[in-house]
């Protein structure tokens, strides 16, 4: 849109949701009355100051968004262009720039002025888009008159079944304002489709997923993460097993954007906790084609893949953070990629020592996937803050209990062979009287530690084929 | 009092997709007769897909066609780039079997 011009003469922006405004009415009026060329124009109450022709009703703000008013009131000298601009009341300054000194007899000397409307925080996105423009690149969907926004969204198919966020171009810009990034960059490749995700489109899923500005560097990092060949997400989406993306956030990220490594960390509740991993489900199903019935076979599914996300409670545990095992430094903001199943529920409220919780957790966890399936899967184990307690009493570290819990998921083949106790599944015949391990050695358990202070439960997450030939946890470095 | 002018936005929102209308593809034409074709056999590495595919081959090699078997890596990812280009360029037919 053309820069509309301002008028020449003295200029005043004002508002009547302001006191400095109400206190230089008068003054306007004076000016007005004075025979001097005087254009007020009026943010809020077309009224206000007076119905007289010379105040101009700017309710749009196209006028105190073009000409960049950040105060109100704001006084300006216009000849070819402006030449003087005083924000606020300043008996000195209005009537140095007015050149009328008989201007505010009564009136204080100054008075600070109140913000623009044209720079509200509520409605300065808006602004960008109606006066602006915008750089953006996306394809412009418009929604009828007659559609409901949110019905408009399921009918494209854009949506995991919940309700969107309409991804306006607003409230993708107010997005975009959550990373210092280019809404150009590409972000990464999204399979099955292969579609480049660039970080509008991410912007674009993450408003619709629900999300806030500052989660955004959290969704591209995850995205990176998973469309990486080591996570294989085409497998993880194309496997009839139910599973999907889990994402742990570790570093002082965790606080600034408000996430919950506490009470209820795995439920509902907490915003970023439930729409960062619905932001890159979003993506994958949108920009990669991922859907369920589709490219997505899984046979049953399970509700973590609407988005499954939490933090870890670093600052609880005595051990060494999910992102410092995996290499990085404590401080660095990650996310950590991992596929799995739902949580399920570990219970022991009767071991006081580590070694009693150790074995139960064992046993739990030798059911994982199928108590018949060993070393091809993996899995993640989320310890509460009251089992942990167990570890930090004894002292034990995190690679005593590895060494500990793997002593228990090492156990002879014979009871899993194919047949014994009349099941079928199992390992072949031939493979009796060998150690085998529930899970690969090379990491094949991940821990970490969230949870409420109360409670003796842990949880167990089952994982899926790891390796080259299905997946491997991915952890990116979250930058801004 | 007077009026600046107004302008009122559409209701629009952004694509979230990647834009490709979805192209309908023409299945490439299916040959009268298999004899002296090569027909590609894709094992994708499922238990027992190679008892299926032995059969399938009994009753290929029977029709008088010739058969090449491949075996993709692993069934969880996608065949690689090479194979890929190895069934399409050797082959006039294939066949992709999935068997647990």
């Amino acid at each position: 849109m053309e820069r509309p011009t301002l008028p020449k003469g003295l200029v005043a922006f004002v508002k009547r949701d302001c006191p400095t405004c109400e206190l230089v009415a008068p003054v306007l009026e004076q000016l007005a009355a004075s025979g001097a060329s005087l254009t007020v124009f009026t943010q809020d109450d077309p009224s206000f100051p007076s119905d007289a022709d010379w105040v101009v009703d700017d309710t749009s703000l196209s006028m105190s968004w073009h000409h960049d008013i950040e105060t109100v009131p704001t006084l300006l000298r216009v000849g070819d262009g402006e030449s003087d601009r005083t924000v606020g009341w300043s008996a000195e300054h209005w009537r140095a720039l007015s050149g009328d000194a008989s201007i505010g007899e009564g009136l204080p000397e100054s008075r600070p002025g109140c913000g623009s409307l044209s720079v509200d925080p509520n409605l300065v996105d808006e602004l960008t888009v109606r006066f602006g423009g915008s750089d953006l690149h996306s394809r412009r969907v418009e929604v009828a008159t007659l559609e409901d926004d949110h019905e408009a969204m399921f009918d494209r198919g854009w949506t995991d079944g919940l309700p969107v966020v309409p991804p306006t171009e607003a409230r993708v810009i107010a997005m975009l304002a959550g990373t210092t990034r280019e809404p150009s960059d590409i972000v990464a490749v999204i399979p099955p489709n292969l579609a480049e995700a660039s970080v509008e489109k991410v912007a674009i899923n993450a408003v619709m997923a629900g999300c806030k500005p500052e989660y955004l560097p959290v969704v591209l990092a995850a995205v990176e993460a998973v469309c990486t060949d080591r996570f294989n997400m085409h497998g993880v989406l194309a496997t009839t097993m139910g599973v999907g993306p889990i994402f742990v956030v570790n570093g002082p990220i965790r606080h600034r954007i408000g996430m919950n490594s506490g009470i209820n960390a795995l439920g509902h509740g907490n915003r970023a906790n439930a729409t960062i991993g619905r932001a890159v489900q979003l993506v994958i199903r949108n920009l990669g084609g991922g859907r369920p019935g589709e490219i997505d076979r899984a046979a049953q599914g399970n509700p973590g893949k609407l988005g499954f996300c939490f933090a870890e409670d670093e600052e609880g545990s005595p051990w060494n953070s999910l992102a410092e095992h995996l290499g990085f430094d404590s401080g660095t903001d990650t996310v950590t990629a991992f596929c799995g199943e739902g949580p399920r529920i570990v219970v022991d409220q009767m071991s006081r020592t580590p070694e009693s919780l150790t074995k139960l957790l064992a046993q739990a966890m030798l059911s994982t996937v199928s108590p018949r399936m060993v070393m091809g899967m993996d899995a993640m184990l989320v310890l509460s803050p009251e089992h942990m307690a167990r570890y930090r009493d004894a002292g034990w570290d995190r690679q005593r209990f590895h060494e500990e819990i793997n002593a228990h998921l090492t156990f002879k083949s014979d009871a899993i062979i194919r047949g014994v106790d009349g099941i079928d599944e199992g390992l072949p015949a031939g493979f009796e009287g060998i150690d085998v391990t529930k899970f690969p050695l090379d990491d094949g358990l991940l821990v970490t530690h969230a949870g409420g202070p109360a409670g003796l439960f842990s949880s167990i997450i089952g994982g899926w084929v790891r390796g080259d030939k299905g997946s491997l946890p991915v952890t990116k470095e979250i930058t801004p | 009092m007077t009026s600046a002018s107004t302008s009122v936005s559409p209701r629009i929102v952004l694509d979230p997709t990647d834009e490709t209308a979805v192209v309908a593809r023409e299945s490439a034409a299916r040959p009268e007769s298999l004899t002296g074709l090569t027909v590609g056999l894709l094992d994708i590495s499922k238990p027992r897909g190679d008892v299926f595919l032995n059969r399938v081959e009994e009753h290929l090699v029977e029709l008088g066609a010739a058969v090449k078997r491949f075996t993709k890596p692993t069934f969880a990812k996608p065949a690689p780039v090479d194979l890929r280009q190895e069934i399409a360029t050797s082959c006039d037919a294939v066949i992709e079997a999935l068997a647990d």
